[in-house]
Formats: C-alpha cells, sequence, structure tokens
C-alpha cells in the first residue's frame, strides 16, 4: 500500500523518517529458537524500526565474506526492515586474530564489532582500530572490562548488596571506555561506544569529543527508563514516582542485562548526554531469548532484553517529562545512526506515532520471539502506527491500538 | 471441691486462657483450708483443636507451663465453660504427652450442656442451662478486670 | 463475633483487630527485609511456646497432622537441614527430602523441573536451599505450596535471622537501643543480611567488621541502611557493644584474591578472648555455625561462658516449628492441590 503521508498527519499522528537501529541481534544463524531474520525484521517494523545492523555473535560468527553475502540474500520475501549486517573485529570472535576486514567491508559489512566479547587484549585491539581505517566502516565496541566484571549479574551498587547479587561495577564499562578512546586518540580511529550505561562514560566521551577525536556512542532505550531497583522488583520508569500497585516479584530474569540497569544518576546522567550531544545514537540491543533461557535462577539466565517493541514508547516517556525535546531523540534514532554508518537516512522510509496511545504489553501480540521483556503487562503511552520501507506501508497497527482500548 | 482425699497425689492443671486463673485461686483456697501445696500447672491446647483448619486464622500459641511430673498423680483439670467438650479432649490430649496420670477429673466453673463429645465434669460449679447459639463468657479479675459470668442469649429473628 | 462452631476453649486469633496492624497473613517466608516489628515478634513469642513442647517429654504436637513438608536442599547442609526435619516431625508433619549433591544443574535437572516435580508431589510447605539468590522467589511463584527460604545465595537465611533475634532478645532483653556487631565476610553472608533485617526492626542498631574487600561497595561507601555503620577496626567495632555475631570465613576467599591469607584475618578480625572482652559485661557471642575455630573465633571464645552458640541450635528447631505452624496449620485441607 502506498504511504498517504497526509492521512496518518490528519489523525493527529506523527510522521517521522524511519528509524535506524545500530545495535541489534537477529540470532540467525544459529540460534533460531530465539529470533530468525525473519520475525526480527517484523519486530523491528513494529518498533518503528525501517533499518536494522545486525550484530556478528551468531553461530557461525559473521566472520567471512561468503556469509555476509550469504545473509543479505536472505529475508527478502516477507515485510520487514533493511537489514545491515556488522561483521566481527576478530576471527570467531576469540580475540586473538584479526578477520578479513577489508573483505568483509568489500562484501557488504557496515561496521566491526566483536560486540559481547570485546577484544581484551590492548595491542589486538590498537592494530583493530588502526586497520579499519583503511575500509572506511566504523568500529562498534562494547566496552567492559571481563575480569572487572567477572561473575556480576547487575549493577554493583545498593540494591545488588541488598539482593546478595555479584555486581558489575560501573568502572567495568568506564575503564573500558578510557582505554578505548585513548587507543581512539592514538589511531585516528573512527570508534562508536554502544550501550553506555554510566555517567562517567559519558563524561569520558564529552572529554574525548571536546578534544576533537572522530568518537561516537549510542545509549539504549532500556538504560534511558529503567533503573537497578527493577531487579528488585520496581517497575517505575526513572521518571516516575514508585507504585506499589505495579510492583513485580525481585529476581526476575527479564531484568538481566549487560550492561546493567544502573542507577538513576547513571540514568540522569545519558539524557544529558543525549541533550548536549555526547550521545549520537539511541540503538536498541535487542536481544531476544528463547524462553528456555530466561526461565531459570537469575544468576544462570542469558543477560539481554527484547527491545524493539517498546523503544518508542520508553523514549517519547522521557521526552514526555522534558527530559529532552523530540526533536532530539527523533534525531537520536535516524540522523545520529545515520551519520555513525556514514549512510544517507533513506529517503523513502517513514514512521507514523501515535504519541497518546495508550496500550498494555502483552507477549502474545510481540512478533519478536524473543518475550524476554520486564514490561510484559504493563501501560505504556506512545505507539508505533505505521512503518514505511522505500514508500510502502510495511506494518500498519492502527487496528489494534483502537482493539486494545475498546478491551480495557 | 470440699471433697475430702489423699491430697498428696493431686495436681492442678488449669486450661489457658481462663482455666489456669481459675486453678490457681483453686489451689489457694486448697492451702487455705487444708495447708497443703497442691502442684500448679498450666495448659495451652490450642496445638491440640480439632478446627484450626476451619477459623480461618493462626491462634496465639502460649506457652504450657507443667512444672512436675504428672507421672501416678490424679491430675484435676480446671476450665471455665464446658460446652461441647472438644476443649477438654484437646487438653487430655496434651496432658497425656506429659506423662502417665493414675486418674484425670475434670472441674468447671459453668457447665452449659449439649456435648458433642462422651465427657462429663466431675466438679462443676454451675449448671447455666442454654441454646446452642448463645454464648457464655465468663470474666475474672485477674484476666478481665472483674468476676462475672455473662450468658448472651441470641434472638432468634 | 462468634464463629458459626460452637467454640474450642476461649483462644483469641493472632490477627489483632486494631486499626493498622498487620495481621498474620503471609503465605510464604522468603526474606524478612519487609516484615513489620509486630510481625516478627509474632514469630518469637511462637517460638517460646514451642520452645516448650521441645522440654516435654513427649516432644511431639499434632497440629500438623496429614501435612506434608518437603526439605529440599540443592546445597548441601546437614544442620538446616535436620533442624527443619525435627520441627516439622515435632509438629507431626510428615516429612519428604529431596537433596542434590551439587547443584541441580549438575544433576541435569533444571530447577524449572524440579519444581514441577515438588508441584505433583503436592506438598504443603517446601523448605529449600539454593545457591541461587532469588531461587525461592522463582519456586514461589510456580508451586501452590507454601515456600520457607532455608537459605539463597548470598541473599537471606531468615530463620537463621529470627533465631538469633529470639536467642539476643532472651540473652540481653529488650533489643531497643542495643548495639550488636557482625564480624566476618559480610558480603557473602545471608546470616549478615538477615541479621539486619530482623535486628532492626527490633530497635537494634548494627555495627558491621571485617576487611573492606568482603563488606558490599556500596556499604562500605557509606550507603548503609539507616541503623547499620561499618567500622573495619574490630576493636572499635566491639568496644561496648551489646553482643557479637561472628560469620564464617571460607577458605575460597583466599584463593579468590579477596584477603592476603587466612593468617592475617585471624589476626586482625578473629574473636579472642581479649576482643570479646571489649565488649559491655556479660555480652554474649553467637556464630550460626559452622565454625572455623582459630580462623574467625577462638576455640575458648566459641566453648565459652559468653557463648550462646548451642542455644541458638536448640531455638533453631522451636523458630522453625513456629513457622511451620503459622504457615500451615491453619490452611483448609481441601485448598491443597
Amino acid at each position: 500500500m502506498r504511504f498517504d503521508r497526509h492521512a496518518f498527519e490528519a489523525k493527529g499522528h506523527l510522521v517521522v523518517p524511519g528509524f535506524i537501529d545500530l545495535h541489534a541481534h537477529l540470532r540467525e544463524p544459529g540460534f533460531e529458537d530465539s529470533e530468525t531474520i525473519e520475525t526480527g525484521r517484523r519486530a523491528a517494523l513494529r518498533g518503528g524500526f525501517t533499518t536494522i545492523c545486525a550484530m556478528p555473535n551468531t553461530e557461525p560468527p559473521i566472520d567471512s565474506p561468503g556469509l555476509v553475502k550469504e545473509l543479505l540474500g536472505r529475508g527478502h520475501g516477507v515485510n520487514g526492515a533493511r537489514v545491515h549486517y556488522v561483521a566481527t573485529i576478530t576471527r570467531g570472535r576469540k580475540g586473538r586474530e584479526l578477520a578479513d576486514m577489508v573483505e568483509l567491508a568489500a562484501a557488504g559489512a557496515v561496521a566491526f564489532s566483536d560486540d559481547g566479547s570485546p577484544v581484551q587484549d590492548p595491542r589486538l585491539f590498537r592494530s583493530a582500530l588502526e586497520y579499519a581505517r583503511v575500509t572506511g566502516r566504523p568500529v562498534i565496541e562494547h566496552p567492559e572490562d571481563l575480569a572487572l566484571s567477572a561473575k556480576g549479574v547487575m549493577h554493583e551498587g545498593t540494591v545488588s548488596a541488598r539482593l546478595g547479587l555479584p555486581g558489575i561495577p560501573a568502572a567495568a564499562e568506564e575503564t573500558a571506555v578510557a582505554r578505548d578512546i585513548a587507543l581512539a586518540r592514538m589511531t585516528g580511529a573512527r570508534l562508536h561506544l554502544t550501550h553506555l550505561s554510566t555517567g562517567g562514560s559519558i563524561d569520558l566521551v564529552r572529554r574525548a569529543k571536546a578534544d576533537g577525536l572522530p568518537v561516537t556512542c549510542d545509549v539504549t532505550p532500556h538504560h534511558l527508563a529503567m533503573t537497578d531497583e527493577w531487579v528488585a522488583g520496581s517497575r517505575a520508569l526513572a521518571w516516575e514516582v514508585e507504585d506499589e500497585a505495579l510492583l513485580a516479584g525481585p529476581y526476575e530474569s527479564s531484568t538481566k542485562v549487560n550492561p546493567p540497569l544502573r542507577g538513576r544518576a547513571d540514568v540522569r546522567a545519558l539524557w544529558a548526554g543525549l541533550v548536549d550531544g555526547t550521545v549520537d545514537a539511541i540503538a536498541t540491543d535487542h536481544a531476544p531469548h528463547a524462553s528456555v533461557k530466561k526461565e531459570v535462577e537469575f544468576d544462570q539466565a542469558a543477560f539481554g532484553i527484547s527491545g524493539f517493541e517498546t523503544a518508542v514508547a520508553l523514549v517519547l516517556g522521557g521526552v514526555g517529562v522534558h527530559w529532552a525535546a523530540l526533536g532530539t531523540v527523533i534525531d537520536a534514532l535516524t540522523v545520529g545512526p545515520a551519520r555513525v554508518l556514514g549512510i544517507e537516512v533513506p529517503r523513502d522510509d517513514w514512521t507514523v506515532i501515535d504519541r497518546d496511545a495508550e496500550w498494555i504489553v502483552r507477549a502474545d501480540e510481540m512478533a519478536s520471539k524473543g518475550k524476554n521483556t520486564p514490561l510484559i503487562g504493563r501501560t505504556l503511552t506512545g505507539r508505533v502506527v505505521a512503518t514505511v520501507v522505500g514508500g510502502e506501508v510495511a506494518y500498519e497497527g492502527e487496528a489494534r491500538v483502537t482493539e486494545a482500548i475498546s478491551r480495557r | 471441691m470440699e471433697r475430702d482425699r489423699d491430697l498428696s497425689e493431686l495436681a492442678i492443671v488449669g486450661i489457658r486462657a481462663r482455666g489456669d486463673a481459675l486453678a490457681a485461686r483453686i489451689q489457694s483456697a486448697i492451702r487455705a483450708n487444708e495447708d497443703v501445696d497442691v502442684p500448679l500447672g498450666a495448659i495451652d491446647i490450642t496445638l491440640y483443636r480439632d478446627d484450626l483448619t476451619r477459623i480461618g486464622y493462626a491462634p496465639v500459641v502460649r506457652e504450657s507451663d507443667i512444672p512436675f511430673s504428672v507421672d501416678g498423680r490424679i491430675v484435676v483439670l480446671v476450665d471455665d465453660v464446658l460446652f461441647t467438650g472438644r476443649t477438654i479432649r484437646a487438653a487430655m490430649d496434651a496432658l497425656v504427652d506429659y506423662g502417665r496420670p493414675r486418674a484425670i477429673r475434670l472441674a468447671v466453673l459453668v457447665d452449659r450442656g449439649h456435648r458433642e463429645l462422651p465427657i462429663r465434669a466431675d466438679f462443676v460449679g454451675k449448671n447455666v442451662p442454654t441454646a446452642p447459639g448463645d454464648d457464655v463468657r465468663v470474666h475474672l479479675s485477674e484476666v478481665d478486670g472483674r468476676d462475672e459470668v455473662e450468658v448472651v442469649v441470641r434472638e432468634l429473628v | 463475633m462468634s464463629s458459626s462452631k460452637p467454640g474450642v476453649g476461649g483462644a483469641e486469633p493472632l490477627r489483632k483487630e486494631v486499626a493498622g496492624r498487620r495481621p498474620w497473613n503471609r503465605r510464604h517466608v522468603l526474606d524478612t527485609d519487609d516484615w513489620s516489628r509486630e510481625e516478627i515478634e509474632t514469630v518469637l513469642d511462637q517460638t517460646r511456646a514451642m520452645r516448650e513442647i521441645l522440654q516435654r517429654p513427649i516432644r511431639r504436637a499434632p497440629p500438623l497432622r496429614g501435612r506434608t513438608v518437603i526439605l529440599f536442599f540443592a546445597e548441601a547442609s546437614t544442620r538446616t537441614r535436620v533442624s527443619f526435619e525435627l520441627a516439622a516431625k515435632a509438629l507431626s508433619a510428615d516429612v519428604t527430602n529431596i537433596t542434590a549433591s551439587g547443584s541441580s544443574v549438575e544433576k541435569g535437572e533444571s530447577l524449572y523441573d524440579t519444581v514441577r516435580t515438588l508441584q505433583a508431589l503436592g506438598g504443603d510447605v517446601v523448605v529449600m536451599r539454593h545457591a541461587s539468590s532469588g531461587a525461592p522467589y522463582f519456586v514461589a511463584e510456580r508451586t501452590d505450596a507454601a515456600v520457607i527460604n532455608a537459605g539463597d545465595g548470598w541473599h537471606a537465611h531468615p530463620t537463621q535471622g529470627l533465631l538469633d533475634a529470639y536467642t539476643l532478645r532472651d540473652a540481653v532483653g529488650d533489643l531497643e537501643g542495643k548495639r550488636v556487631a557482625i564480624v566476618g565476610d559480610v558480603l557473602h553472608s545471608r546470616v549478615a543480611r538477615s541479621d539486619i533485617n530482623t535486628l532492626l526492626p527490633l530497635g537494634a542498631r548494627v555495627t558491621l567488621s571485617g576487611p573492606p574487600t568482603l563488606i558490599p561497595s556500596a556499604w562500605r561507601c557509606g550507603q548503609l541502611p539507616p541503623g547499620v555503620t561499618y567500622e573495619p577496626d574490630l576493636d572499635r567495632a566491639l568496644d561496648g557493644a551489646d553482643a557479637v555475631i561472628a560469620l564464617r570465613l571460607q577458605r575460597e576467599r583466599q584463593e579468590t584474591g579477596l584477603l592476603p591469607s587466612l593468617r592475617e584475618y585471624a589476626r586482625v578480625w578473629g574473636l579472642t578472648a581479649e576482643r570479646v572482652g571489649r565488649m559491655r559485661p556479660g555480652a554474649p557471642v553467637m556464630h550460626p555455625g559452622p565454625m572455623n575455630e582459630g580462623i574467625e573465633i577462638d576455640a575458648a571464645v566459641a566453648h565459652g561462658t559468653r557463648s550462646l552458640i548451642e542455644t541458638q541450635v536448640t531455638n533453631g528447631v522451636a523458630v522453625r516449628m513456629a513457622l511451620l505452624y503459622l504457615l500451615a496449620a491453619t490452611v483448609p485441607l481441601e485448598e491443597r492441590v
């Protein structure tokens, strides 16, 4: 169906360029019970994302040009977001030898990342940054010192002290960010730091940018909206007051994510970074998991939140309490990520949003196979009503919206 | 309670939570009249009740206190009101967990009838005929600040 | 006002009609962190009555006749398990043991599968110990039984917290304003957390002491719950204290780089007779057991006149009886699965 912009705007909806997600996990190949390229692309559309970048921590990992080409050929039959592929920095993501970056870029990879297994050897990471320059593609780094985060399962702070859970200190991210920035300074590389979660990390990037370094960064919607108190059972978004009626039980594994949900001060610092331009983009780190990986003891559960379909509501919530302007947030979902990747924002991709729609997050309505979000059952405000790819309406959810309201 | 007996084998055990106060009064009375100290104990029967799953709440369990051996003794159980007999049944079950009395007797202040179990009192203060729906409340100065027996009659509407 | 059946005895309900006071209506005992002072005192009062039963010639009462208590101990423990077993049997319950040597993950059965087995067994109460913090919440969400947490990871050991509060109150009287020192590996101690959660509502203050690496970093930096302080110098922590609770030190702490040596720990934070003498006269010494004599506590102190360690064990059975009574004795049999 051809997109009729005016028809949507006449209903009072917001029409913005289609969102670009720098960081998502489609789990294919290798983990298809958690998500497939097809289900991931559909879930992305439902969340308003018309372009997504798939991370390479698949099985096998995306470290060969052949696999990049093969994946680019998949999943075109159905309505879904455009997919770009991120290739690994090191062979097999093992952190020992560089992957064939030039050939991977030629095959279509838009960036390089070892994501959850960041290169711990600084000498190798330096090489990676230097070598990647010739490809013109950014290196997307998940900054984490694995020794400091060791057995941690949530943010190290007063909540972890109370709940008796081993913590991941802010320093585990901040020491890695500092290291990465220093190496970027030395090599002149295009470094992009992904899903920053602490005020200290934002400060380091702010300083690097002030020094003129081409360092960029993104934050996730869940880090913008939730705190470590959620592990203890809170369901108050960062700008809300605690509501006893909303309380969930403690140790819900849907709140387990890496980097972990942090404290309120960190959340405020992330928003401040968005507002002053330190943070270039909002990326979901959509991490779906089959329930068997999550329906276990907290310390055994896989890390990750399924984020596509709730991103807009979370982000608009902060706008609603004036923590950022609407324009800032929309830029962070469109222009910002495009700049990081060095691409144009696609002209004919659009996202239509009903800012006032109230809806309840239901597992059976989610297009993603991953139902692992602590927002299940919660009422959110702000919903994607239609998504347009190449001028054609690829997703339309309006009927569902009215259905949800009349069900209440 | 003025039967003459060999008091050396006697023991008095009151059923909480008013029988124990009555039992103490009986012990004092015996001391005053006979100049003999009969061993005194108190027993809480909450854990032996047969209606725990029907009342909808967990009653307070109080400490029992039987600081002597019941073996071979004539134990007189004391309670304020004898009604269905279930309390006494529970008290006897509790008592035999302490040993083997030679005999168990029962003394009550008020017998209001309507037994549901084959229990009878050996010593009765007063027989008060009641309807099953009535309520008989005994107040004792040690517990309630006054000595009084109240009979609340339920009107049939 | 009167119940529909003719009354059996005049025992009044635990449910207090006084406005604002919570009645006892908990379905589980997972953690005491959200218990009111009244709830804690209710359990302590019932514990006294249960202790008396344990002193009778026949140490048994019938309120849990026909009930089944399942002991699910995924982490090895003899003392606590036996304590619960004795408590359940003292109230005439039937007891079933599900134990796993090593974790249930090792055995190949997931916690999820074990919970389904528990549900199928249809016990009235599940008493569980598990190495993962939060595991009892996982189980409580998925079974109809009442769940009692007998220790989950580093998080909580609520029955220990209650028996420690009972033992202490019995020994030193009203805990209002009293200062209790808790010494040792607080970071990894569910006993420390549970002791804090029962002592504070009763009005006591707590001074934590021990190596800085074995205290949660947030607490070490001053973000402590109100009423709790951290004093790394043990002598200062014990000066004038009303009681001390020593925590067991695991040998692995030295291996994982958290401590230089057990010897240094014993010298700096071990409870010696001399150190213990800095407390108030008569201030007792407690320990949840099992003890490493010569490391966190000297043998002389462990078996000395101030030691309440054996009393803790006896009180443990009574506290567990009180909780089993409160959780299971009055649930109508028809409502069981």
